[in-house]
């Protein structure tokens, strides 16, 4: 598969960071393990902490093929097969050396940057990873949002631990003191490349997509989700990135897939949940394979929820990093992410919609049969619903779901068929 | 009657009480008062608000092992506990009817998300997240938590309950001391003389008091603690003292109390039924009893995995827990899919090694009904304290 412009460029920016976090035991440079939902990039970076996603080093040690070995070095030190394996496979992939994406060893953290943001198991998580690393801890705790809507007091309980906890310790751990000045100018850079993205995620509501939401917008918002929010890196991609799905659109290209270019539109579906990591190409080729383009998804909204119009805001600092974490997607209730799910239905003139339903996050996962009905109800269209996990490839069963995908994907052909061919009554 | 009569009498009206899923007494409560009964999920919720606002507060604990679930397992994935299926069973078969509203505080994504299944599955009724802090600094997390307070008593009052009214809170606050100070006395007595209490009973009167009003469940412990105090001809047994831990949102059915007695331990202390323990020692009741309420939750709660542990040390609290009780082993005895437990476990797990005290662990779920290989595993743990322990 030839990859553009922009997928080089961003490879070319993650091996930079993963560079710079190889050295700095030896340059000096402080690193802050944190969290994607709810991420504090621009203030990290303006006390010049470098950021390391556990997260992402879960899903990127499955992609590898590493994370069988990494699960189950945890489960031999007791962690309990019931729960997160991006847990395990971290604390698997730290019990083997700390060894990257990149093959590079990565830094201890100087601090652990909880932010609770839509997720129990962050709690403990880092509570774990405390008890490892014996580093300080800075916790945001970002209430929920179970009415769709956020209260002053949450805000300003967000606030005021900006304020008052986590600015200090970070001011304690990096030896500089806090500049509002420069967190301005990174949310300035923030806000231009969540345009950008927000522009490239709506790109699906042309016929053909000219990309796939789900599969492919992974790696879009690998950049805005990492490391790179709030800086000029982060802006460049995203303004690469859309040119390219110009490019695209003008061209009548749909998205390009694990075999190359999709060579026709068959079914347009709207997916709920994460992928799975461990057979991640295997998992899209179930879809493309039967012409089936993702046309948008709420995993691609963990790491904040733009395309409903919310922007970081330079001029309320501290408020609109508030605002922002308050407003990731698995920080809201499920009337909202439903109601939310419904509008992308409409929006996108889906056939359909999909839940991957993963064991390891009840974030996402407890509840989703309920919206799986609801969404059906709102909006008329068909779910289907898989099961696999995150990063354990033991509950990755490809027949299962490749059956369980084809039957979903024969039944949407049969739905749009004029009536009376429906039931073979006619030839 | 005699003090076994009477325990055996109380014991009865217990278990009827811990038995009956259709909450027969918060019916006749209603009926008798015309008040509002609020269920509240597991662990805790201030008790005392509602009931100074006249509402019965209802702990819904799951369906036990009374309850075949049939609708419940068409919301949940296999993968997740045990206790939102029977609570959405008991919703939908109408067993929760007399409940003018549900509370869910904040302790897992399981319990959080359920808040929004009921959002959607009734909506005439009071469904209320309740958020609690994660920061324990009084004007950050005890700001937070006091407006959830003041938003939670204005939602009760919306729904008819009377307006707040601080005296009124300060009498509340007043006899759930009196309810603590009862169940501190009873766990007290337990790890004295555990032959005294069994757990299996004393359980029961527990769950007992999750459907009465305060006033009745201060009698029922009252009479508990007289008949216990009593009860000269329960002797002791030569049986192994454990701290059980884990079970603190989704209960185990009895039997597997039971089978855990019968195997050979004496629970001298757990994590069963919480909410009458969460906050550790009296809520003042002068000055403002709101902000008492507050303060107590932020600084007088205990360790639990629900909540982030901001300063000191991991586990400390478990340990001194076992060194308060006696405790000569520790069963770590969590639901299935537990995510607060089972996350927690291996850092409770270090910190009891440090101490040398023998641990053993395994899992339930509400409607566990085969107990025999957790009474062998619990036999053999037992055994083997009595065999080789250092005491």
């Amino acid at each position: 598969m030839s990859k553009d412009q922009s997928q080089l460029r961003q490879k070319e920016m993650i091996a930079k960071h993963f560079d710079r976090l190889a050295a700095a035991p030896d340059t000096g440079e402080k690193t802050a393990y944190t969290f994607v939902p709810g991420n504090l990039t621009e203030l990290l970076l303006s006390f010049d902490l470098l950021p390391v996603l556990p997260e992402i080093n879960s899903l990127q040690s499955a992609m590898r093929g590493k994370t069988a070995e990494y699960i189950a070095v945890a489960e031999k030190l007791g962690h309990s097969e019931d729960v997160c394996t991006y847990v395990k496979s971290d604390i698997g992939m730290m019990k083997s050396g700390n060894i990257g994406p990149t093959g590079q060893r990565l830094p201890e953290p100087d601090v652990l940057l909880l932010s609770y943001t839509g997720c129990f198991t962050f709690l403990k998580w880092f509570e774990l990873l405390r008890e490892e690393y014996h580093c300080p801890v800075a916790m945001l705790h970002v209430p929920y949002q179970p009415d769709g809507r956020i209260t002053p007091s949450m805000r300003d309980y967000v606030v005021k631990q900006l304020k008052d906890e986590i600015i200090p310790t970070l001011e304690r751990i990096s030896g500089r003191a806090y500049d509002e000045d420069r967190l301005k100018a990174h949310l300035t850079l923030a806000a231009q490349a969540e345009d950008d993205l927000v522009w490239v995620l709506q790109s699906a509501k042309h016929r053909p997509s000219p990309i796939d939401a789900y599969f492919g917008a992974v790696y879009y918002v690998g950049p805005i989700f990492s490391a790179f929010r709030g800086t000029q890196a982060a802006v460049d991609y995203y303004r690469e990135l859309r040119s390219e799905i110009e490019e695209r659109i003008k061209a009548g290209e749909g998205p390009v897939t694990p075999d190359g270019d999709m060579e026709r539109e068959r079914f347009r579906v709207v997916v709920e949940g994460p992928p799975n990591w461990t057979s991640f190409r295997q998992f899209w080729k179930m879809f493309s394979d039967e012409g089936a383009v993702a046309v948008a998804s709420t995993y691609t909204k963990v790491g904040g929820v733009y395309d409903t119009g919310f922007r970081h805001d330079p001029s309320r600092p501290l408020e609109t990093l508030a605002e922002y974490c308050l407003g990731c997607y698995t920080n809201l209730g499920l009337p909202t992410r439903i109601k939310l799910l419904a509008q992308y239905i409409k929006d996108y003139e889906a056939d359909g919609f999909l839940i991957n339903s993963v064991k390891s996050c009840n974030s996402f996962s407890a509840g989703q049969l309920h919206i799986m009905r609801e969404v059906e109800r709102l909006s008329g269209r068909p779910g289907g619903f898989i099961e696999s996990d995150l990063v354990d490839p033991r509950y990755f069963s490809a027949a299962n779901i490749k059956n369980r995908l084809e039957s979903y994907f024969q039944m949407l052909e049969q739905k749009r068929l004029p009536t009376g061919l429906e039931s073979g009554g006619a030839a | 009657m005699t003090g076994m009569t009477t325990l055996a009498a109380l014991s009865s009206r217990a278990e009827a009480l811990y038995r009956d899923y259709k909450l027969g007494a918060v019916r006749d409560w209603k009926a008798r008062t015309g008040g509002l009964a609020i269920g509240y999920m597991p662990i805790y919720i201030p008790c005392e608000l509602l009931h100074a606002q006249g509402v019965l507060p209802v702990g819904l604990l799951g369906a036990r092992d009374d309850l075949e679930i049939i609708k419940g397992d068409a919301y949940y994935q296999s993968y997740i506990c045990h206790i939102p299926r029977s609570t959405i069973e008991l919703g939908l078969n109408g067993s929760l009817d007399c409940l003018d509203g549900v509370i869910f505080p904040a302790i897992c994504d399981v319990i959080r998300n359920l808040s929004g299944i009921w959002q959607n599955l009734f909506p005439d009724k009071l469904v209320r997240y309740l958020d609690v802090p994660q920061n324990f600094s009084p004007n950050i997390g005890g700001r937070f938590y006091r407006d959830e307070l003041e938003s939670l008593s204005a939602d009760l009052t919306a729904r008819g309950a009377r307006a707040y009214d601080p005296a009124s809170l300060s009498a509340s606050i007043a006899l759930y001391n009196r309810l603590r100070a009862l169940v501190r006395g009873l766990y007290a007595l337990r790890q004295e003389a555990p032959w005294k209490v069994p757990t299996s009973e004393l359980y029961i009167m527990l769950r007992a008091t999750m459907v009465l009003p305060v006033e009745e469940a201060i009698d029922l412990l009252d009479a508990y603690r007289a008949g216990v105090d009593a009860a000269d001809d329960r002797q002791p047994l030569d049986q192994a003292r454990v701290l059980l831990t884990g079970s603190f949102c989704e209960q185990p059915p009895i039997g597997l109390i039971r089978t855990l007695e019968r195997s050979g331990c004496y629970i001298v202390d757990d994590d069963f039924v919480q909410v009458h323990r969460w906050i550790k020692s009296d809520i003042p009741t002068e000055g403002d009893p709101l902000g008492n309420l507050v303060q107590a939750f932020l600084s007088d709660a205990i360790a639990s995995p629900t909540r982030y542990i901001d300063q000191g040390v991991k586990g400390a609290e478990l340990n001194s827990r076992v060194r308060t009780s006696g405790a000569e082993g520790v069963l770590f005895c969590a639901p299935s899919f537990c995510d607060p437990a089972l996350l927690d476990q291996p850092m409770m797990v270090r910190a009891v090694e440090t101490t040398r005290v023998p641990w053993t662990a395994f899992k339930y779920s509400e409607n566990t009904g085969q107990f025999q290989v957790i009474r062998e595993q619990a036999g053999t743990f037992a055994d083997s304290i009595k065999l080789w322990s250092e005491a």
